[in-house]
């Protein structure tokens, strides 16, 4: 890519910073130069985030209708998947998977309520009160 | 332009990869003023291309355009002799006071962490990517003297806020990975020479040889068959979010796949000034044009996302592009390979 070619199209990281790009100067030797953003790379990004939106928008209807369990919701939130989410909480991911259940998520223990409530930055009652 | 700020004796270096940056700063600050970004790339053998089976990462392909995480650090230090102490803790207060320890000593560490909590992130970059590497490098009025290389300036981590980052959980979790240079013996441009032609080797190596289809070359192929399915496999939607994916795991900060073929190029310029060796520079052309091409086939997945393009021979002519693609990297490792660097 040429130096005069380097996109400079503000993104999410205009505020913060400018990216360091190796780019060809006049004489064909590379050199960095510093882009504010790329328009492609804006727009992967802004359809990565309308995809976690929706994933949260559909985990609310399902928490609403009863199909799924407070867990569900908060995981699509925190952008977590199971692997993420069994990380945070030490819980298997086979468990964590009944506990989507409505029915099994009333039954879940004091302990294992704190763990998600921790792993998604909430309190328990937050967790346990969140009706969708 | 301005990419080092200066602190007490520590110099941030902003550059276009976190751990080309982390290895480039530390190794300039104990002394190894040669050390730019592409070397520490190219003697780490950084380029790569993998799309990783059986594995999703925020719900799309996982692939990868460099070598996994913590090898260019490695390598680089290894073809230099230098000493390398690399620590990891399952109690992030063991963590911490190893840090601490460190941090009294005035010594600058390298640090794996997740990008998720990371506070001085834009929101929009916070998925749970757990391989960013940062440089704490000092402590002032209770916060930890941060050094990002994707920054232009550095920064500052309140304790609570590294010991998260350092535990983030999830795949590649950094379990408080810390690294640093321990011994670094004088380095003659000999060993310098040494060390970029066993970057170089090990690169063909890994990019032409390595076993299996989803890997090296022969990945961009194994993805390009992919792409061509996706559209009956997955419906539009799904598909053209797996597009996106691939251009953010290409271009975004920090992954940066046509990036790096520039960076790859830079590199092969220096090699050559190094070996003396035109032959070497005459390549660095073929990885410019990879670049350029990674660049025009995301502008092409673009339109796709961007809800432009959507039949089948959009994604028939993306594939196609990265089979080109795929046969400019191969040949331009063939000629690396033909060149017979000598040891």
């Amino acid at each position: 890519m040429k130096k005069e070619d380097l996109p400079q199209d503000p993104g999410a990281l205009a505020k913060f910073t400018r990216e360091v790009c190796y780019v060809k100067n006049d004489d064909g030797k590379y050199e960095t130069a510093l882009s504010e953003g790329w328009d492609v790379k804006k727009q992967a990004l802004d359809s990565a985030w309308e995809d976690v939106n929706e994933r949260v928008e559909e985990a609310r209807k399902a928490v609403a209708n009863g199909e799924k369990s407070p867990v569900y919701y908060f995981m699509e939130l925190r952008l977590m998947d199971l692997s993420v989410l069994s990380g945070y909480t030490g819980i298997f991911p086979f468990f964590i998977k009944r506990h989507f259940k409505p029915s099994v998520f009333k039954g879940l223990s004091e302990r294992k309520l704190e763990k998600y409530a921790r792993a998604f930055d909430i309190t328990v009652s937050e967790l346990t009160n969140f009706k969708g | 332009m301005n990419i080092d700020s200066q602190t007490d004796e520590f110099h941030h270096v902003q550059t276009a990869h976190c751990e080309n940056g982390v290895t480039t700063a530390l190794l300039r600050y104990h002394g190894l003023d040669f050390m730019t970004e592409p070397l520490a790339f190219g003697m780490g053998s950084g380029l790569f291309y993998i799309q990783i089976p059986f594995l999703t990462v925020n719900n799309g392909p996982a692939i990868s355009f460099r070598t996994m995480p913590g090898a260019i650090f490695k390598r680089t230090c290894k073809s230099l002799g230098v000493e390398v102490t690399r620590k990891k803790f399952s109690n992030p207060a063991a963590a911490e006071a190893f840090l601490d320890q460190k941090v009294k000593e005035g010594v600058p560490v390298g640090c794996q962490v997740g990008v998720f909590h990371l506070t001085y992130f834009p929101k929009e970059y916070r998925f749970h990517f757990n391989a960013h590497n940062l440089i704490v490098f000092g402590e002032e009025n209770g916060r930890y003297q941060i050094s990002d290389p994707v920054m232009e300036d550095v920064t500052s981590l309140s304790k609570e806020e590294l010991s998260r980052v350092r535990f983030a959980q999830g795949p590649l979790a950094p379990r408080g990975h810390i690294y640093f240079p321990e011994k670094i013996k004088p380095i003659t441009q000999d060993m310098i020479r040494k060390g970029i032609v066993s970057g170089i080797r090990r690169n063909v190596r890994d990019m032409l040889s390595i076993p299996g289809n989803f890997a090296g070359v022969n990945g961009i192929r194994h993805t390009s068959n992919h792409v061509r399915k996706w559209r009956d496999k997955l419906g539009l939607r799904k598909a053209s979010l797996y597009l996106g994916q691939i251009v953010r795991m290409q271009e975004e900060i920090g992954t940066g796949g046509g990036g790096f073929r520039f960076l790859y190029g830079a590199f092969l310029e220096e090699a050559a000034a190094y070996l003396q060796d035109d032959r070497v520079s005459n390549v660095s052309e073929d990885f410019t044009k990879a670049g350029d091409m990674w660049r025009a086939s995301a502008i092409k997945m673009a339109g796709v996302y961007k809800g432009r393009l959507t039949e089948q021979k959009d994604f028939e002519e993306i594939a196609d592009m990265m089979l080109e693609i795929r046969l400019v990297e191969k040949e331009a490792f063939q000629k690396l390979s033909s060149l017979k660097l000598g040891k």
